[in-house]
């Protein structure tokens, strides 16, 4: 299952589609900017002037949003995004142990994607399993009470 | 519950569901269905039962039987042996490790007995997608009160009068926090209840939105009755879909109900709820921060005055609480303020969620009453350090709060006193620290959580924050002097006092508790340039003892080759080159190899 990360014609009309339909526009950048990580993976400068047009926002205004809030990304993530939860809890029980073993094992850092767009590294804050620590998720597979020799392991699966 | 003799719970927190919790479901009702004992055994998603650290954890009603860390596997064994034969799987019973004893009834475990719950009544014991169960616990029995037999005043006055204070972290009376927002007149009030518990390590909201949704909307409801608002929304982080799924289905389910929307049981009060997802920002638990995130701006802190009961969601009299604080709201309503306030402390009524977390053996999520002790918190009910350690510290409320060590441990826990400690209460998390934790680093890893999620609006915190973890980071790396540790105070002092919102004003309450705790290990690290607790990889030194065999392996595993020595020969790790990755430590069979 390859990302499709074209920004194609098509995408842009499911956003307008979902703004239109929309009974107020005013106040909902964050909304819509869910729906457009949603729709385009990430939120490239394009996809962010295209919504500052749609809103009649300032695109300063969108770019200031999207570079506040942690859940919004510029850069487009790896096919399998690799989430270490680095809450205090997974931190206790070892999880920069964890990501490091990632990191050395797909030689990226964490934030980083792979050059051929197959893994990226995301530090989470704290995702609540902490009964799982130290915890890292895969899509939607959860991963729970790791050590660091078992990361070689679980990439087997996505490699 | 309908008709069924016999009741499988099964927790759906996304703890348990992570860890194949689904797949347990799904193997229960499907074998369940095939021995026939479907129209006798209802199997039944419910939300956490609090006990994280056994996960995934299956509860068999009437007779309280307790399954812990249950796999896709053993339902089988389940449903021939206790479901069909009446006999209980031992293998998967809980066992009490002081006694060494298999416990079955999960009332009798140490985890539970000392637990009140009230704000997590319901959690573990109803589905909370079917609005009937939450019904048949007396639920929406408290809003049906208010706006039949109550005026808004008298709502406000049973609040006020059982002591309730706000669980997010303030302590802010909720009575005279609604009493503000009704003194306001204005065409259109706000209740919102924040949902962005950003604080790592602490998950008893999304427990509580995911195990028991109604009853966060059913005190929404009464909010919006008392101060006059028709509109509620909820502020929810996007990091918690299974609870936004569930919230969602029961809002939907309460308006099919008509406790929701216009003409609330007859009584003419209109109240609705709308979600409202946050994108991640740690500042955003902040009300006025929280306010602006939701009108789609930055998440950034204005200062109070006004306050949001004057001018808060587009400018209007807005009354933020946060998911535990709401919780507790029903139930108050129901037995009455002299119940509430005659559990816990005089100043701190009722009980409080706490999420254990962190190197003790009960992770999970407990209630009790104020006024517990750190002690039976940790070894009664948490069942004491993890692998027999020393207990070192544990630090509370998250980002903002301080550390507790040994000598606190029979301190009373409520807001006042964990403020008199130099920590707070925050939301609720406490995370509990061994002997092989490091201070000073733990201090650096909240400073670089508070460096980063610091809004930028205001300078102390913004550039402060990041000042204050360099210095850290030089404490850590063993290059640090006197001088910094002097630098570290001050600096810490000017940020809480000019700092313009909360986030900044107690960014540096962990170096101020840990410094005034575990001066000693700052010391160790400036002065004698080593770790106590052997963390900070800069300042371990890796030697190889006398049992060394010469067996060669260290060698082999050492990245940059640092480690000499003949075959059979005790071999030498040349110090200047040695990258202290510990590869050689852990490769070693022989314990030969020192961490220093």
């Amino acid at each position: 299952m390859a990302v499709n990360l074209e920004l194609t014609q098509e995408k842009f009309q499911e956003l307008d589609d979902y703004v239109d339909a929309l009974p107020e526009t005013k106040g909902e950048l964050i909304k819509v900017l869910h729906k457009a990580q949603n729709i385009f993976e990430y939120l490239p400068k394009e996809v962010q002037i295209h919504v500052a047009k749609k809103l009649k926002v300032s695109t300063a205004k969108v770019f200031g949003v999207v570079t506040f809030y942690s859940f919004f990304t510029m850069e487009p993530k790896g096919e399998y995004d690799i989430n270490v939860c680095l809450g205090t809890a997974c931190y206790v029980r070892g999880a920069e142990k964890i990501a490091e073993a990632f990191s050395k094992e797909l030689g990226i850092s964490v934030g980083e994607t792979s050059a051929d767009g197959k893994f990226s590294i995301t530090g989470l804050r704290c995702i609540g399993a902490c009964g799982l620590a130290p915890v890292v998720t895969i899509g939607e597979k959860t991963y729970g009470r790791l050590t660091a020799d078992m990361v070689k392991d679980i990439l087997k699966d996505y490699k | 519950m309908a008709n069924e003799k016999m009741h499988v719970l099964v927790c759906g927190g996304t703890g348990c569901l992570s860890a194949e919790g689904e797949e347990i479901i799904t193997n229960l009702k499907s074998q369940i269905a095939e021995a026939g004992l479907d129209t006798e055994v209802a199997v039944l998603k419910t939300g956490c039962f609090g006990f994280c650290e056994k996960g995934p954890i299956v509860k068999i009603l009437p007779d309280n039987t307790f399954y812990v860390r249950v796999t896709p596997e053993d339902t089988e064994e389940i449903v021939k042996e206790h479901l069909i034969k009446g006999r209980k799987v031992e293998r998967l019973l809980y066992v009490d490790p002081d006694k060494n004893e298999a416990i079955s009834d999960s009332k009798k475990m140490d985890f539970y007995k000392k637990q009140m719950r009230i704000a997590l009544r319901n959690c573990g014991f109803i589905d909370p997608a079917n609005i009937d169960e939450y019904i048949a616990r007396d639920g929406y029995m408290a809003l049906g009160k208010a706006v039949t037999d109550m005026t808004p005043d008298t709502v406000i006055q049973e609040v006020k009068d059982s002591g309730l204070r706000g669980r997010g972290g303030g302590g802010f009376p909720t009575g005279l926090k609604w009493q503000f927002a009704k003194s306001y007149d204005a065409d259109q009030k706000y209740v919102i209840c924040n949902a962005d518990e950003g604080d790592p390590g602490a998950f008893m909201d999304r427990s509580i939105l995911e195990g028991d949704p109604h009853s966060v909307i059913e005190a929404m409801a009464i909010c919006g009755y008392a101060i006059g608002a028709t509109i509620g929304r909820v502020y929810i982080r996007a990091e918690y879909p299974l609870a936004i799924k569930r919230l969602q289905y029961a809002i939907d389910e309460a308006r099919n109900y008509g406790l929701l929307g216009e003409d609330i049981l007859g009584s003419g009060f209109e109240f609705d709820i709308e979600l409202t997802l946050g994108a991640g920002a740690f500042v955003c638990g902040e009300e006025t921060a929280l306010i602006h995130s939701m009108e789609g701006k930055r998440g950034e802190p204005t200062t109070k005055p006004p306050f949001p009961a004057e001018s808060g969601y587009w400018g209007k009299p807005t009354n933020v609480n946060n998911v535990e604080t709401f919780a507790n709201i029903p139930v108050i309503l129901l037995k009455g303020a002299d119940w509430f306030s005659s559990i816990g402390t005089e100043k701190s009524t009722g009980t409080k969620v706490f999420a254990l977390a962190g190197k003790i053996n009960n992770v999970g999520l407990i209630e009790v009453p104020m006024g517990t002790t750190l002690r039976e918190v940790i070894y009664d009910i948490g069942g004491g350090i993890k692998d027999g350690k020393k207990f070192k510290a544990v630090q509370t409320g998250g980002p903002s709060g301080g550390c507790l060590t040994e000598k606190d441990l029979d301190t009373p826990i409520d807001f006042d006193n964990l403020i008199a400690k130099g920590s707070m209460m925050g939301s609720g998390g406490m995370i509990v620290v061994d002997e092989e934790s490091c201070m000073p680093a733990m201090a650096k890893f909240y400073l670089e959580f508070t460096e980063e999620e610091s809004c930028g609006k205001c300078t102390p915190c913004r550039i402060g924050t990041k000042r204050l973890s360099e210095l850290l980071e030089l404490v850590c790396n063993g290059k640090a002097e006197m001088r910094h540790l002097d630098e570290l105070k001050r600096l810490s002092r000017v940020i809480k006092d000019t700092s313009l919102c909360g986030l900044g004003q107690t960014a540096p309450n962990p170096i101020l508790s840990t410094m005034e705790a575990f001066w000693d290990e700052y010391i160790a690290h400036v002065k004698d340039k080593t770790c106590p607790a052997g963390e900070c990889s800069n300042l371990i030194k890796y030697v190889i003892n006398d049992n060394c065999i010469g067996c060669t392996v260290c060698a082999k595993v050492c990245p940059v080759e640092c480690i000499e020595g003949e075959r059979k020969q005790m071999h030498l790790i040349d110090q200047d080159e040695c990258i202290k990755c510990g590869a050689c430590y852990e490769k070693c069979k022989f314990e030969a190899i020192d961490k220093k």
